[in-house]
């Protein structure tokens, strides 16, 4: 039951003398939600860069399904059941929402390569993307440009891009980041009814948002682990409300 | 460049442009049997650099990379078949193969180095590297011929004449711009579009963005090879102006002027602009003064292209 799908052993990075993340260490274990938060700048972004490998860390080492992926490159990670969304939504504007799910479908199959074969989706594709699509609530919404689409869909689209890859480890960037609160909830509701053996690593600034959805809480304070504690624990946290609040004034 | 675009102006309705491409092909089918000869070898120039411009449009266009590399590509085979042909007397069925692989070979040099850049640093490297292919045409002239170039007739017998040449390439070019056609509209073809629209995303889906831009690259150099090829045929000459920078811009500036994104508009741009060129020449030198204001009308009223404009015209009367 307590498998361990993630290992993080004293990752950093550094962007020239700034330490972004500075000697993280934790794991996560296979079907855990945990949550991702700290302040602005805490590093929370770069761990997820170096955890994916948009940027390589450059300390430590990365361990993913029993395997060091410290300096493997994205690509092979998502092969190995890693996706990710990100905090600025970063889909394909001039596409429509089919041919998003298409590239998703096709990113690691050998059909990517067909160079004059048929565009449409096969039966198996077609069935994945409509539940992917309907799992986000964007069923409706097939044919239309990314770019037409609303701030909220948009976001829900990242959110069905990363799913449709059948992955084991799914991490959420701020999923409804600038979101009005109606559609914010439908993220958390889409979230809550993610399957239950998918692990979940989420960032997210709403502590109300995050105590409701996760197991375990990471918090992050200039690039290193404040307190790693169940939301119950942190709710409560001294050092957590000083991070988030500021340190109370004396009266 | 294609961000200028609108959704609609991409996205025509199949029958529509199925419609388009029959009339089309017809009239062009019909045309030479009514044009002096010499309007004939223009029609069939139009074609060979609509398909030259084609294959540049499938890098600016769906990838997001605007080569200044491809006039180097394509001239390599115009070299490449005269040098064999009037040189060691090679049939034309050896050179043209051959003339078409050395050119991919050119392209896929090109591509490795120019595949890990994006914006101005791909423009000005891909125009770094077509200018060394430029100065060894210029320099090697034991094989180039340098500054005078080679001179032979490549094209056969059966084929001397304007009218029948035309029809060759008419086949030819017809069959390229399906081939190109299926190309940006297959699996593979999407992933360039996504690559141009976020390539970190496209990684984290589990795309080697850079493999996808060499393949991508490669055979765009490919189509701009077997042009170079046909162009062979159609002038029996080559000289260092056949691979130089202002050949690559030619290639650009039409599928710009056509409607960069569109594929058919390269088409397009190549007419507009060999005919332009041929009705200037008529009445004055100053052709490539023309060629500028062109370029700078296009980009200040129709910044879509002649292709994109019409289609985003037709988009909004629909609405």
């Amino acid at each position: 039951m307590t498998e361990t799908i993630l290992t993080l052993d004293k990752v950093a990075v550094a962007f020239g003398a700034l330490r972004a993340v500075d000697g993280v260490s934790t794991s996560v274990t296979r079907g855990e939600r945990r949550a991702l938060i700290g302040p602005n700048g805490a590093g929370k972004t770069t761990l997820f860069n170096a955890i994916t490998g948009m940027y390589p860390p450059t300390e430590g080492r990365v361990v993913f399904e029993g395997e060091d992926v410290t300096r493997m490159p994205p690509e092979k990670r998502a092969a190995r059941g890693m996706a990710r969304t990100f905090q600025i939504t970063n889909l394909f504007n001039q596409l429509t929402v089919e041919e998003n799910m298409l590239l998703a479908l096709r990113g690691l199959s050998p059909r990517k390569f067909s160079l004059f074969g048929k565009r449409d989706f096969d039966a198996d594709e077609r069935e994945r993307a409509d539940r992917a699509l309907d799992r986000v609530r964007l069923g409706g919404r097939r044919d239309t440009e990314v770019r037409e689409l609303s701030y909220g869909e948009q976001r829900q689209l990242e959110l069905a891009l990363s799913l449709v890859m059948k992955p084991t480890l799914l991490l959420l960037d701020e999923p409804a980041a600038g979101l009005s609160p109606t559609e914010r909830s439908i993220v958390v509701e889409i979230i809550r009814d993610l399957p239950r053996d998918l692990t979940l690593v989420l960032i997210e600034h709403d502590m109300d948002l995050v105590l409701g959805l996760v197991d375990n809480v990471t918090c992050l304070h200039e690039g290193r682990i404040l307190v790693e504690a169940p939301p119950a624990a942190i709710a409560g946290n001294k050092a957590v409300q000083e991070v988030y609040l500021g340190k109370p004034r004396h009266a | 460049m294609s961000s200028v675009l609108s959704s609609a102006v991409r996205r025509s309705s199949p029958r529509a442009t199925f419609a388009w491409l029959a009339g089309t092909l017809a009239l062009l089918a019909i045309l030479p049997a009514y044009l002096p000869t010499y309007h004939v070898s223009v029609l069939t120039q139009i074609l060979i650099f609509g398909v030259f411009a084609m294959s540049i449009d499938i890098l600016a266009g769906y990838a997001g990379r605007t080569s200044l590399g491809h006039g180097a590509i394509f001239g390599t085979a115009t070299y490449v078949v005269l040098y064999f042909v009037s040189t060691s007397g090679m049939p034309l069925y050896f050179a043209i193969p051959l003339a078409v692989l050395a050119a991919t070979l050119v392209a896929a040099v090109f591509a490795v180095l120019a595949i890990r850049t994006t914006g101005v640093y791909f423009l000005l490297l891909t125009l770094a590297l077509g200018m060394i292919v430029w100065g060894i045409c210029l320099r090697w002239s034991v094989v180039t011929g340098g500054e005078n170039g080679i001179r032979g007739d490549v094209r056969p017998a059966v084929i001397g004449d304007s009218r029948s040449f035309y029809y060759v390439t008419l086949i030819c070019c017809t069959a390229l711009t399906y081939a190109m056609v299926r190309f940006i509209n297959s699996p593979f073809g999407l992933t360039l579009s996504g690559i141009r629209d976020s390539a970190g995303r496209m990684r984290s889906l589990g795309y080697d963005v850079s493999m996808h831009l060499f393949i991508g690259f490669v055979m765009s150099g490919f189509f701009a090879g077997l042009a170079g090829a046909l162009y062979a045929m159609f002038n029996n000459f080559v000289s260092p102006s056949t691979v130089a920078l202002t050949q690559s811009v030619t290639g650009l500036l039409m599928a710009i002027v056509g409607g960069v994104g569109t594929l058919f508009g390269a088409l397009i741009g190549s007419f507009v602009m060999i005919t332009l060129e041929n009705f200037v020449s008529y009445y004055t030198q100053r052709w490539p003064t023309v060629l500028g204001l062109v370029f700078i009308f296009t980009m200040i009223f129709a910044p879509a292209g002649v292709l994109g404009t019409i289609r985003a015209l037709r988009a909004r009367r629909g609405n």
